[in-house]
């Protein structure tokens, strides 16, 4: 990729540090950590893993949304270059003033010996850094949340937590240098907006970033081959390990008009391009169950980038927000062009890897119905406890009224090709009383309904027998015995 | 000049002993040499450095078959890749195409006809760019003849392939007539998983082609010696023509003992080839699929004991998973039955190992070095013996412990002479308060179906030494510049553990200067030869006693000038504060050096150390392998969903014995850090190869090492700090890289007790190993029958 200092409609032009970048020739599927590392010889960002799982490449992307500019930790081994367009990207490099001073969480860092190997410690640092900027909590469970994504193989991670707990006796966030700059660099930021669609110029390596909604659904019916690209969580992957190069990628992680989220009287929309991260605020303030649920769903950089219309999309038999959805009763809103339809969420997945969707056609968002009435299970069960892949996510969504179990949904993931009801489950249940005979039927009623398969994660078994379990923990938790909450363990 | 040195400041009179350990108290506080360059992204590893105008990148094409003949082998699509400079196979190696660390001949550099696991290399390409080398390396296209795959070590015992290693076998009494007389007698077998290292860092080399045959190579390594004559023997020049330099490692753990030797010498024949600079750096998945791993066991035992649970007789035979070549499998399994007595006194015993083929990739050394897999078979049966007694587990191990008098033999007829283990779990106990709740916890077992806890104490005695006793050796060199500062190399390599500021600060205290008076430098093979790896938790041990040794030798001159040239007795010449005492006055440290070299003193001197005492007779199964042991214990406390079999550590409190301590702080960190490594290795890291024997779980995004949030809440780490090597090691310290590992055995324990909890005492939890939620659900099914 060639640095020039003029913008073209081809261009990519972004902040990294304290300078101004501006790309030409940027291939669709160039990744931010090859950029830094190679090109730009900024090599205290590493790589760990390239496919987002370990964090030793956590870097600091501001972007403006909304009208604020807001720094988010970004995985930038999957992070793609076309997707940086007006962003200021932060590297380890800059924390370190020109007198030397280091910054806070270095210092209490290197105090407390946070460091062993070094290796995963500029994606930590980062990873703090970026909660930092938001929040002086540092609480067990704060600490714990601010670096799912980042694995340390050598420390057993008490020094680390000793460092960041300390981090307020070394210096204040109103001192920082990105909070100083807030407003200077959003106009800055601004000023690189696009206002109109932008078009790489390498041929077999081509992106487009449309520059509204109706230009995206334009474009995507003028390129049915095209594979489109929000926070590249997934197709990330599809380039640094299955070694694909797509052409042409749609980016869309800057299309404010599908990323809003709605509360009107009955229902939330969630626009598309709403984040993991936008999300869980806004849902676990109605259900707050939700919180030992949706705070498990990977790390917090990917949780700043991925979208639920991502998740959706790509399928998965064992994306979490699907079961979680179709327990809420979700609608998908589809576009071709300019056409509209909508479809309940669990009839979009037909089988493995098949979806109700057309080449052209592109996810606007998930209408989720409000209901206060509603009572809701979730349950995520994996190997490890945090940023892991579920073996089982299940979850389940009743009505009762008179004592009686009504609208009963029990959704799956892990249990099938698809995110699936357990139907024969649900109408045994569905107009009877909450009781332990009724479950012990729903119980066998699952193996109507569900043959796991056996893979890495688990056994076809295990899967079964958790499933039934869930039931059961399910009614034993409505009736006050067990509660979901990590706090179980800790009582 | 010499004029003004001898203008000296009076100053007043100090003992001068006391100063001297004043500047090693205040070293061994340091900081890691490389924190700061950790935390602000300067530390450079091989990825890191600038390379020269003309590199070219290699990427290995791996085996898609775990066992089979190579029936054709087409490469011609890589070659007409834009940017691909060059493709070979293994006819292309000049040299020996052998790898193997013990010369058993079995471990070639690239598969030559015959491809026996699944990621074997094949064939190399090197490009103008690694995405290109990568993406290229995807064509080849290779046919096999398939021949059937040993997969598992139950197909390895029923199949024909037999050992890739000679077995070991240690007896101690009549073991059958001591099983016969015992009043109680159980039997029984467990699985202990293997682990991946997933070091940060993955496995890179870069080589660098010189004049004549010369090729530095910078890797990252635990065994730049070994690296040296691999590239030596691959490309057939001799080993003055081979330099290996090694500055830091991101983590290592075993899993660059061996297996970096592979790609160093891959990218030293792609650079003779192109004669050009190549670096070869793996993809994380690539290199969990084609490097080996911590060994996976089965054991059966059969244990004698009476009824107050001491055990009269042990027989215990250890099967291992050790893949396709012997590579280190002899003494790992040495060391995995080293280690089935632990802390325990074991009258009669017959342990015998039984290194298995598989067509997996090849197993290596993996921190605790079998050690842990040996041990966990020792506390397994002890939980055992306390489960068919009903009795406190603790009180078991009580009565089994080493007493350093009548019941102090080993099963490899070493007197144990050393052992706290007994006031370590004393202490611990009283700390932990482990009785109390212990009985808390039975109580509320009772009182709560659905959430079951559990609590063990374990202890720990590691041996310190290789049992390859002439590995027990170390060099360094030390230089003093005329302005004072030191030069400091040694032959240990730095992964992460802190050994470069141990030793720095060994050699800056004996000339009473703080560490950063100390320059520490790679490792380097052209600086001490023929170094041993970095490995054993002997590094500072041996590399720490040989810097020591360099260091004398210096400042025996040193001294010896000051005397004649000062006209002052030794006994009043001390160093302190980066001062010289010579009497009631004193001098700068760097004035003392100017006139020394002035007065040609030498001012470099290398230095030597070897471990004494040790010795060990293989055949016979006889000796003391050991120079000392290190002791811990752990108390953990878990609680587990019982619908899900998921878990939580709730606390953990340990006691742990570093003799006197090089740097606490260091020490500490290694202690939290190798238990919740073993703790992973016990619990989440669950291997998985299908039966065609692919490896499917080759990433972070399958294979789970704990997180931040695995650690318990609760973690209390202390020093034994009443603990004195009896040994004389290097200021009275104890080796603290292994040792820890083992400490989360009390991590499963505590699972056993939990799911023990969930039905009446019938049958015993038998749970193995890794206890993934899946594992301990299934343990709950069983019990409850």
């Amino acid at each position: 990729m060639k640095k020039s200092g003029k913008t073209s409609d081809h261009s990519i032009s972004f902040y990294l540090n304290s300078e101004l970048i501006t790309l030409e020739e940027v291939g669709a599927n160039d990744t931010l950590l090859n950029l830094l590392r190679v090109e730009c010889r900024l090599s205290g960002t590493k790589e760990g893993c390239a496919e987002g799982d370990c964090g030793a490449c956590t870097v600091l992307i501001g972007k403006v949304k909304a009208g604020c500019l807001e720094y988010n930790a970004v995985n930038s081994c999957i992070c793609l270059l076309p997707s940086l367009q007006a962003s200021h990207v932060v590297t380890i490099e800059f924390l370190q003033k020109v007198d030397g001073k280091l910054h806070p969480v270095q210092q209490a860092m290197i105090d407390y010996n946070g460091s062993q190997c070094g290796f995963c410690t500029p994606g930590i640092v980062m990873a703090v850094y970026a909660h930092w900027l938001k929040s002086s909590e540092m609480g067990a469970h704060n600490i714990e949340k601010m670096l799912q994504g980042n694995l340390c193989r050598c420390t057993g991670y008490g020094p680390i937590i000793n460092a960041v707990k300390s981090i307020k006796d070394y210096g204040y966030v109103e001192n920082d240098y990105l909070v100083r700059n807030l407003e200077n660099m959003k106009s800055n930021l601004l000023a690189l907006t696009e206002k109109k669609v932008k078009l790489g110029s390498k041929m077999q390596d081509q992106f487009i970033r449309p520059y509204s909604l109706n230009n995206f659904a334009d474009l995507l019916k003028q390129n049915s081959e095209a594979t489109i690209v929000a926070g590249a969580t997934d197709v990330g992957l599809w380039i640094t390990k299955d070694l694909r190069r797509l052409t042409p990628l749609i980016f869309i992680d800057h299309l404010e008009e599908i990323q809003q989220i709605e509360e009107n009287e009955n229902t939330i929309e969630l626009g598309a391009g709403v984040t993991y991260t936008r999300l869980e605020t806004t849902l676990c303030n109605h259900y707050p169950k939700l919180n030992s649920y949706l705070s498990r769903i990977a790390g917090e950089q990917i949780r700043n980038v991925g979208t639920v219309g991502g998740n959706i999309a790509n399928g998965s038999p064992i994306g979490d927000l699907a079961p979680l959805f179709i327990a809420l009763g979700a609608r998908l809103f589809l576009r071709k062009g300019k056409k509209s339809r909508k479809i309940d969420l669990e009839k979009f997945f037909i089988e493995y890897g098949v979806q109700d969707i057309a080449k052209t056609e592109l996810i606007e968002k998930i209408v989720l119905l409000k209901n206060p009435a509603l009572q809701l299970f979730p349950y995520k069960v994996s190997k490890r406890r945090d940023e892991d892949i579920s073996t089982i996510a299940a979850v389940f969504s009743f009505e009762l009224s008179e004592g009686i179990l009504r609208n009963v949904r029990l959704a799956f993931g892990g249990m099938a090709g698809i995110p699936k009801r357990a139907s024969t489950a649900e109408a045994v249940l569905e107009g009877r009383v909450f009781d332990k005979n009724i479950v012990k039927l729903a119980r066998l009623a699952l193996e109507e309904d569900f043959d796991p398969i056996s893979d890495m994660r688990a056994s076809s078994g295990y899967r079964m027998t958790v499933a039934k379990n869930l039931l059961s923990k399910c009614y034993l938790e409505f009736n006050g015995r067990v509660s979901n909450e990590r706090e179980m363990f800790s009582a | 000049m010499k004029g003004r040195c001898l203008v000296l400041k009076v100053v007043s009179r100090v003992k001068t002993n006391k100063k001297a350990k004043d500047t090693f108290n205040y070293n061994r506080n340091s900081t890691h040499e490389s924190a700061h360059k950790h935390v602000t992204g300067s530390a450079r590893y091989v990825d890191d450095l600038a390379m020269p105008e003309g590199t070219l990148h290699a990427y290995l094409g791996l085996a898609n078959c775990a066992h089979g003949l190579i029936t054709s082998l087409d490469l011609d699509s890589i070659r007409g890749v834009l940017g691909v400079k060059d493709v070979f196979t293994a006819n292309a190696i000049p040299g020996v195409n052998d790898i193997s660390p013990t010369g058993s001949m079995d471990e070639p550099i690239l598969a030559d006809k015959k491809v026996l696991f699944w990621g074997q290399p094949i064939f190399v390409v090197v490009a103008e760019t690694r995405d290109i080398a990568r993406q290229a390396a995807r064509l080849g296209k290779v046919t096999y003849e398939k021949l059937p795959a040993i997969v598992d070590i139950k197909s390895a015992l029923e199949g024909k392939q037999g050992l890739v290693t000679p077995p070991m076998k240690l007896q101690k009494g009549d073991i059958q007539k001591a099983l016969r007389r015992s009043p109680h007698r159980l039997k029984g077998a467990m699985e202990i998983g293997g682990q991946d290292h997933f070091y940060l860092e993955g496995q890179i080399a870069v080589a660098l082609p010189g004049e004549d045959e010369d090729i530095e190579i910078l890797a990252s390594t635990q065994h730049p010696s070994e690296v040296q004559h691999m590239v030596s023997s691959a490309l057939q020049i001799p080993s003055n023509s081979v330099k290996v330099r090694v500055r830091r490692m991101g983590g290592a753990f075993g899993g660059k003992e061996t297996q970096s030797n592979q790609f160093a010498v891959i990218a030293a024949l792609a650079a003779r080839r192109n004669g050009v600079p190549v670096k070869l750096r793996l993809d994380r998945d690539d290199d969990m699929i084609c490097t080996g791993k911590r060994h996976d066991f089965l054991a059966k035992y059969d244990v004698g004991f009476d009824i107050n649970g001491r055990i009269m007789g042990l027989d215990v035979e250890l099967s291992a998973r050790c893949g396709f070549s012997a590579d280190l499998s002899g003494p790992v399994t040495d060391r995995a039955l080293f280690h089935i007595d632990n802390c325990y006194f074991l009258p009669s015993a017959r342990l015998t190992s039984k290194p298995l083929f598989t067509n997996t990739v090849s197993n290596t050394a993996f921190r605790g070095f079998g050690g842990p897999q040996g041990m966990m078979v020792a506390e397994r049966i002890i939980q055992e013996i306390a489960f068919a007694l009903e009795l406190d587990p603790l009180q078991v191990r009580k009565v089994n412990l080493y007493d350093n008098k009548e019941k102090s033999v080993t099963p490899y007829h070493q007197v144990v002479k050393d052992s706290i283990a007994e006031r370590i779990i004393n202490e611990l106990e009283n700390k932990s308060d482990y009785i109390k709740r212990r009985k808390k916890i039975i109580h509320q077992n009772g009182n709560n179906e659905f959430i079951k806890r559990g609590i063990a104490l374990t202890p720990v005695k590691f041996g310190i030494s290789f049992t390859a006793t002439w590995y027990n050796q170390a060099g360094a060199l030390v230089h003093i510049y005329k302005d004072g500062s030191i030069y400091l190399n040694h032959g240990g390599t730095e992964m992460g553990q802190g050994l470069n500021t141990k030793v720095a600060t060994i050699v800056a205290s004996e000339f009473g200067l703080t560490n950063n008076s100390v320059k520490i430098s790679s490792t380097d093979t052209s600086k001490v030869p023929n170094t041993s790896a970095t490995a054993a938790s002997a590094g500072a041990d041996l590399n720490g006693m040989a810097a020591l040794n360099a260091t004398q030798i210096i400042k025996g001159k040193l001294l010896n000038f000051a005397q004649s040239h000062f006209k002052i007795g030794r006994k009043n010449i001390s160093f302190g504060g980066g001062y010289v005492f010579l009497g009631e006055k004193r001098i700068r440290f760097e004035e003392l050096i100017v006139a020394a070299y002035k007065n040609r003193i030498q001012l470099s001197a290398t230095g030597f150390y070897k471990t004494p005492t040790i010795h060990w007779d293989r055949d016979k199964g006889v000796g003391h392998p050991f120079y000392y042991f290190s002791y811990g214990a752990a108390v953990s406390e878990v609680s587990v969903d019982v619908f899900t079999g998921e878990y939580k550590v709730e606390r953990v409190d340990i006691l742990h014995d570093v003799g006197n301590s090089l740097n606490p702080e260091i020490d500490l960190g290694q202690i939290e850090g190798g238990f919740i490594q073993g703790m992973g290795w016990l619990t989440t890291e669950h291997l998985v190869w299908n039966t065609e024997g692919k490896l499917m779980t080759h990433a972070p995004s399958t294979y789970k090492i704990p997180l931040v949030s695995d650690r318990p809440r609760i973690f209390n780490i202390s020093l034994a700090s009443w603990s004195k090597n009896k040994s004389r090691t290097i200021k009275r310290s104890k080796a603290v890289g292994e040792p820890p590992f083992m400490l989360a055995i009390s991590v499963h324990e505590a699972l056993d007790m939990a799911v023990s909890s969930c039905a009446e005492k019938k049958y015993r939890p038998s749970l193995n190993s890794p206890a993934t939620p899946e594992q301990v659900l299934r343990s709950i099914q069983n019990i409850k029958g």
